[in-house]
């Protein structure tokens, strides 16, 4: 078993070892090629570490916990997250970190490297499908450097490698990564090359830019592009990009420096450089014997070759694979950044006031052919702001999640979701809807003749006050009733938030908002302790987003909610008329025709569930992920219809597809929150952690499975949900 | 593993797959288990297995035919804890002879060719559990059940 070689000792007969980048490297470097000195650690090592932190079965145990073909991204992201944090956790075993420490110490010292995978049966596949591993670029010091192995082998299960685990022929038993730990040549311009462009064999294709070539390999840095005619080896195009900024290494790690205005001006490459450049990727290609991918970069005078592969054509994905849109969610930084100004600034102000103006319409008063058109106009909007939540809201999310990952890089924590205790102090516009419901519910506690006149509604002669305070609630957050359906079957009446009051009356006063008692402030101090000084600020500033972006998760269906409810209001208000006469008035087949037109199938609502299975077989033990702690026991309401929400009695276990922020109003009642839908960060598992109820998500088929009734005990710390009461 | 769905032809492959069960018995309270090479019918309704009446577990059922087995597919590795089922079966246990008997022991002996002898011994009572409940266990925690009708 070889733990680690060096360039000079590894041969082609490594290659299951090694893996097809390091092996690469070694050529040139024996072929003489200028190529930065590096190690390998083999396959053997990724082996070795797993089997003696006895992390292999975790492993298998995470990807086992449910079918791949039954998760949603979210959770294939929740199961690596998991994974990541097993890697960055697991102590060192003392024979492996015997050998691999001094190796690594006498080689680079204090020196800076670079520490990427390598993996051994995946390289054909990787080429195809970039980005799918990491890569650590500036890492000083063997201690770093070893938490920075771990993190490179952890990305073996990436995300990004599970959703292309059949194309990398990922095999949870079997799969191992080698690491190629390489000095870095901090460039002052980098690059890559393509010997042959992948789309005209007749060309060759040089994109340098200014610093490193992380930058430009990740897209956060568009390159000055060259196109060179093979045959005669001229420069035949020149595409300047707009230069701005560059990437270079600080301290530990890497940032972007603004670029001086002399440089903005200047192509980072003159004639005779991108020549020399494409020259060596020639030799390189003539070395291989095809058509290479280069990266290479310019440092003190001289050209350094950092890798070199075959030029594969990028895979195009077939109709209806959204994988690659999954990972086009990982923004940087930097956009989110972008993107939250353009979703506070602009968007959200805007959907506000588009339902006022909305509100401030009376559909009563209008005719018939003017409420055709209005509800033709109201479709248009909704569809307009449905189409943002999906472009711009969704991928905001993952500001969460670029956060997750600093916090479990700094303070590795035993729960790898400790980080969203930091979050939840955020004012959700959902919990403020809850808290006026509660207030709402305390009157009527207070006052048994409020629940009489709700009983009997006749509120408006007996308790007008109170009227008036429901009627405002109804303004602000609608009357409930839209929510399963997708608004197929709102109500337009109050009818369901009078039951769903008087639900929380009957419960002992001061049961509701229990929001959680946990010591955020002391979590958020030792995130910032665990930033040098100088760092801080870009710390506080990366909480601040990954709040926003969390209250974002919530709110954004809040709103949207609202614009979706002034359409159904005059979807209702139209259908009233049709119904309510067969006189022919004018403006009529109008508003038929815009009934008729419209496509009601929601934009985020799941389709119908199957039925219930029939027959002798019945769950006992259903698992899912663990995404609120605690435990509980109570009956199961299974709500897939509107009917069932209203049905909802204080202490029941909510249990549904996929829980909508609409329809949170009931979580203060629940004991428990069960969800088909799986994730740590979706609404029902928010809503959950801020009450502090048990909430286990991604249970398969959980509204099916579970009957409304079942006897239900929920445990939030496992993730199991079990049904019934044990009774042979 | 999908979670619901018929769960039959799971257990038919583990009962057709696996030789050996732990089967529990009582005395006075006392539980008592021990290990039974069977064979189970493909409606899933009866299970079989040979035992000489001198034995305890045989003296057990004497007294209270109630029986739980265990039938596992785990290897002992590290493995069993994502890849091994296991399935527990109640049900009630009773001593077949005659044509029944003769009918059931060609199929048990089929499976078990080596323990022909037992079979046709005396001295060897061949049993028959009519299985009442299904449990079974998969990816760690998913439990399922089926029960059959009486």
């Amino acid at each position: 078993m070889k733990l680690i070689l060096s360039s000079g000792d590894i041969t082609a007969s490594d290659l299951p070892r090694v893996g097809g980048k390091a092996l690469a490297l070694a050529s040139l470097a024996g072929a003489g090629f200028r190529v930065p000195a590096f190690l390998c650690l083999t396959a053997d090592a990724y082996r070795a570490f797993v089997d003696g932190s006895g992390l292999r079965e975790r492993i298998l145990l995470e990807l086992h916990r449910k079918d791949f073909k039954e998760m949603r991204w979210e959770e294939i992201w929740d199961c690596a997250t998991r994974i990541r944090n097993l890697f960055l956790r697991k102590p060192w075993p003392a024979s492996l970190e015997a050998v691999l420490q001094p190796a690594l110490q006498e080689r680079f010292g204090e020196r800076p490297v670079v520490i990427r995978s390598s993996a051994p049966e995946e390289d054909a596949a990787e080429s195809s499908f970039a980005g799918l591993h990491e890569s650590y670029v500036n890492v000083r010091g063997t201690t770093a450097v070893l938490e920075h192995i771990r993190k490179v082998w952890a990305s073996l299960w990436s995300d990004a490698a599970l959703l292309y685990r059949q194309e990398l022929g990922l095999d949870a038993g079997r799969s191992a990564m080698a690491v190629v730990v390489q000095e870095l040549a901090e460039g002052d311009v980098s690059g890559v090359c393509f010997s042959q462009s992948p789309t005209e064999p007749s060309q060759a294709v040089v994109e340098g830019a200014y610093g490193l070539n992380q930058a430009l390999v990740d897209g956060d840095v568009q390159p000055d592009r060259w196109i060179l005619d093979r045959d005669f080896g001229r420069i035949l195009a020149h595409a300047p990009a707009p230069r701005t900024r560059k990437l270079t290494a600080t301290g530990q790690g890497i940032e972007f420096a603004e670029l001086p205005d002399d440089l903005r001006g200047r192509a980072p490459l003159g004639q005779e450089e991108v020549l020399a450049v494409y020259e060596l990727a020639l030799r390189a290609e003539r070395h291989f014997g095809r058509p290479q991918d280069l990266e290479w970069t310019l440092c003190g005078g001289g050209l350094h070759l950092l890798q070199s592969r075959p030029v594969t054509a990028r895979a195009q994905a077939p109709a209806g694979d959204r994988r690659a849109w999954y990972l086009s969610l990982h923004r940087s930084f930097e956009s989110l950044k972008e993107l939250r100004r353009k979703i506070e600034g602009e968007q959200i102000p805007a959907m506000i006031r588009t339902a006022e103006a909305l509100a401030g319409i009376d559909l009563g008063q209008l005719s018939e052919g003017e409420l055709a058109a209005e509800i033709r106009r109201r479709w248009e909007i909704n569809h307009h702001w449905a189409n943002i939540y999906w472009v711009d809201f969704i991928p905001f999310a993952h500001g969460i999640r670029v956060f997750g990952q600093v916090y479990n890089d700094r303070l590795k924590p035993e729960d790898p979701y400790e980080f969203v205790n930091l979050l939840t102090a955020t004012d959700l516009a959902s919990l403020e809807r809850n808290r006026l419901l509660e207030a709402l519910a305390d009157r009527v506690r207070e006052r048994p003749g409020l629940a009489d006149c709700l009983k009997a509604g006749d509120c408006h002669e007996n308790a007008p006050e109170f009227r008036q305070a429901i009627e405002a609630f109804i303004e602000r957050f609608g009357d409930l009733s839209c929510s399963v359906t997708g608004g197929t079957q709102c109500e337009g009446a109050a009818r369901p938030l009078v039951r769903v009051l008087l639900a929380m009356a009957a419960r002992p006063a001061g049961g509701g908002m229990a929001a959680s008692q946990l010591p955020v402030a002391a979590l958020t101090q030792r995130f910032m302790d665990s930033f040098p000084e100088n760092r801080r600020s870009e710390a506080a500033e990366l909480l601040d987003l990954a709040r926003a972006s969390y209250r974002l998760r919530d709110d954004d269906n809040i709103h949207l909610g609202r614009i979706e409810s002034h359409l159904t209001a005059a979807v209702a208000e139209g259908r009233k008329r049709l119904d309510s006469d067969g006189i022919e008035r004018p403006g009529r087949r109008e508003l038929q025709a815009a009934l008729e037109g419209l496509d009601f199938s929601s934009r985020m609502h799941p389709s119908p569930p199957a039925a219930s299975p029939e027959g002798p077989v019945r769950p006992r033990q259903l698992t899912g992920q663990p995404a609120g702690p605690g435990l509980a026991r109570g009956r199961a309401r299974v709500v897939s219809r509107h009917a069932d929400l209203e049905e909802f009695v204080h202490g029941e276990v909510l249990v549904c597809d996929a829980v909508d922020p609409n329809m949170t109003f009931v979580v203060p009642l629940a004991s428990a929150v069960v969800e088909r839908r799986g994730g740590m960060l979706i609404h029902g598992a928010i809503i959950a952690r801020e009450y502090g109820i048990p909430c286990v998500t991604g249970v398969p088929e959980a509204a099916t499975l579970i009957r409304s009734g079942d006897w239900l005990t929920v445990d939030g710390y496992l993730g199991i949900v079990t049904v019934g009461a044990g009774e042979l | 593993m999908q979670a619901s769905g018929d769960i039959r032809p799971l257990l038919r492959e583990l009962l057709n797959r696996q030789r050996l069960a732990a089967l529990a018995t009582h005395r006075d309270g006392q539980p008592y288990a021990n290990l039974v090479a069977f064979a189970a019918t493909d409606d899933l309704r009866f299970l079989y297995f040979v035992t000489p009446r001198s034995t305890r577990k045989f003296s057990n059922l004497q007294g209270d035919c109630r029986v739980a087995l265990l039938v596992s597919s785990s290897r002992n590795q590290e493995a069993d804890f994502h890849e091994a089922a296991a399935l527990t079966l109640l049900g009630s246990a009773a001593e077949i002879t005659g044509p029944e008997k003769e009918a059931a022991a060609k199929r048990y002996i089929e499976k078990h060719p080596y323990l022909e002898d037992f079979v046709h011994a005396p001295t060897c009572a061949f049993v028959k559990v009519q299985v009442r409940t299904c449990i079974l266990v998969k990816n760690f925690q998913q439990v399922m059940e089926l029960h059959l009708a009486p």
